[in-house]
């Protein structure tokens, strides 16, 4: 299980301005004025998460819990700055109080980023099992949200989704399925 | 438990004080239930923000507008059991460091809107004591009234996060917060000059 844990694909390991899905995120995220980043890490996202500590455009860290990261972001825009949250599945799973109780009825422009464990090659029950959860709770609260594939659909549905949400106020899930991002699999 | 010595206050009278030494639009975010009650009861400021729900998030929501907004001053008023329920938040405050950020916790040692039952900060969880050990530094528990203003006036002055905790009552809020969501975000941005009135 260690050694699986540690498995990313080989695509998930590229610089940050090179056609790279974790490039494409960065590069957009900056473009809309996106400069505060927290997160809880997922293994994933290890090559996004890198890269934006590197910029020094980006204020990125790590914080206990995704609850937290999504109080952080939502105090930020009403100071008048942009952020985003960076999580895995399970953590969405933790969120649905805080997406009822703050982001949906103050309406926020929350713009989450989900790494998709759970699906295409999952070897982890839980994960597979929170991974279900997701969706009907997106569902039950009306949010937007998208599922990427595609390494060409994903600026302009990143884009596209942040523009959206900022001029709606209301909060957006991006979905990184591993389609896109390789995801992390059991090669043993 | 040394702590105990001191003095035990009242939510809506802490609350009043701090908002009276505020005079430079300083932001104040208020927690779920009584912090934000005695916030509104103190007098509505367009800097106030109120929570309706998202239990234990007065300070991450408050560091997110100190890191918004370098040059204000931020509070956040948050109770007992709420930030038992979010104490990794310390640890990230003590991480970024905003220069900023003004904490403070009302420590009734119990949750006092679902019931008055006791939180662990009534006998053995000492707030002070796991401030400090989340890494910050700047943490004290507020002798008396006069202390808890002087605590204040430090901290507004500081280039570090401060949190002070104060012990008080058993007593609920004092008023009750318009729920409006959408008035209270959208005032509240007005109030940090992020939009104009309409
Ligand atoms: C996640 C979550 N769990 C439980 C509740 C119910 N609840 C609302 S306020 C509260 C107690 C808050 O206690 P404290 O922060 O100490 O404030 P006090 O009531 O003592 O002033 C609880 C348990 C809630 N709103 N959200
Ligand atoms: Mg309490």
């Amino acid at each position: 299980m260690a050694i699986a844990e540690q498995q990313t694909s080989p695509q998930a390991a590229q610089g940050s301005s090179d056609g790279s899905w974790h490039g494409i995120v960065l590069q957009t995220l900056k473009r809309n004025e996106i400069s505060l980043v927290p997160y809880v890490p997922d293994r994933v996202l290890t090559p996004l998460i890198k890269n934006l500590h590197a910029d020094p455009f980006f204020t990125t860290f790590a914080t206990a819990r995704e609850e937290e990261a999504v109080g952080i972001v939502s105090g930020a825009w009403m100071g008048g700055r942009r952020g985003a949250v960076l999580m895995q599945t399970s953590g969405f799973a933790t969120l649905a109080n805080v997406l009822a109780s703050l982001a949906v009825p103050y309406q926020i422009p929350l713009i989450m980023f989900v790494s998709e464990r759970g699906t295409l090659g999952e070897f982890n029950y839980g994960q597979s099992l929170v991974c279900r959860t997701m969706r009907p709770v997106l569902d039950s609260l009306a949010l937007e949200h998208h599922t990427i594939t595609r390494l060409d659909e994903l600026e302009f549905i990143a884009d596209r989704s942040i523009k959206q949400a900022v001029t709606t106020q209301a909060p957006v899930a991006l979905i990184l399925n591993p389609l896109l991002t390789g995801g992390k699999t059991f090669d043993k | 438990m040394t702590t105990r010595n001191t003095k035990v206050m009242n939510r809506f009278d802490v609350t009043s004080r701090l908002i009276a030494k505020l005079k430079h639009e300083e932001a104040v975010i208020g927690g779920i239930g009584n912090t934000n009650f005695d916030l509104w009861a103190a007098g509505h400021r367009p800097q106030n923000f109120y929570m309706l729900g998202s239990m234990g998030l007065a300070f991450p929501i408050a560091l997110g507008v100190a890191l918004a907004q370098p040059d204000r001053r931020v509070f956040a008023l948050e109770g007992d059991g709420s930030l038992l329920m979010q104490l990794g938040a310390l640890s990230t405050i003590a991480t970024l460091k905003p220069k900023n950020l003004i904490m403070v916790v009302m420590d009734n040692g119990i949750y006092q809107i679902t019931g008055a039952q006791p939180t662990p900060a009534a006998s053995v969880a000492d707030i002070v004591a796991i401030a400090i050990g989340s890494g910050l530094a700047n943490s004290a528990w507020a002798a008396d009234e006069e202390d808890f203003e002087r605590l204040v006036e430090a901290a507004m002055s500081a280039a570090e996060p401060h949190l002070i905790a104060v012990r008080i009552d058993d007593k609920p809020g004092v008023g009750t917060t318009r729920r409006d969501p959408v008035q209270i975000r959208e005032r509240f941005m007005h109030g940090l000059g992020v939009r104009e009135p309409l």
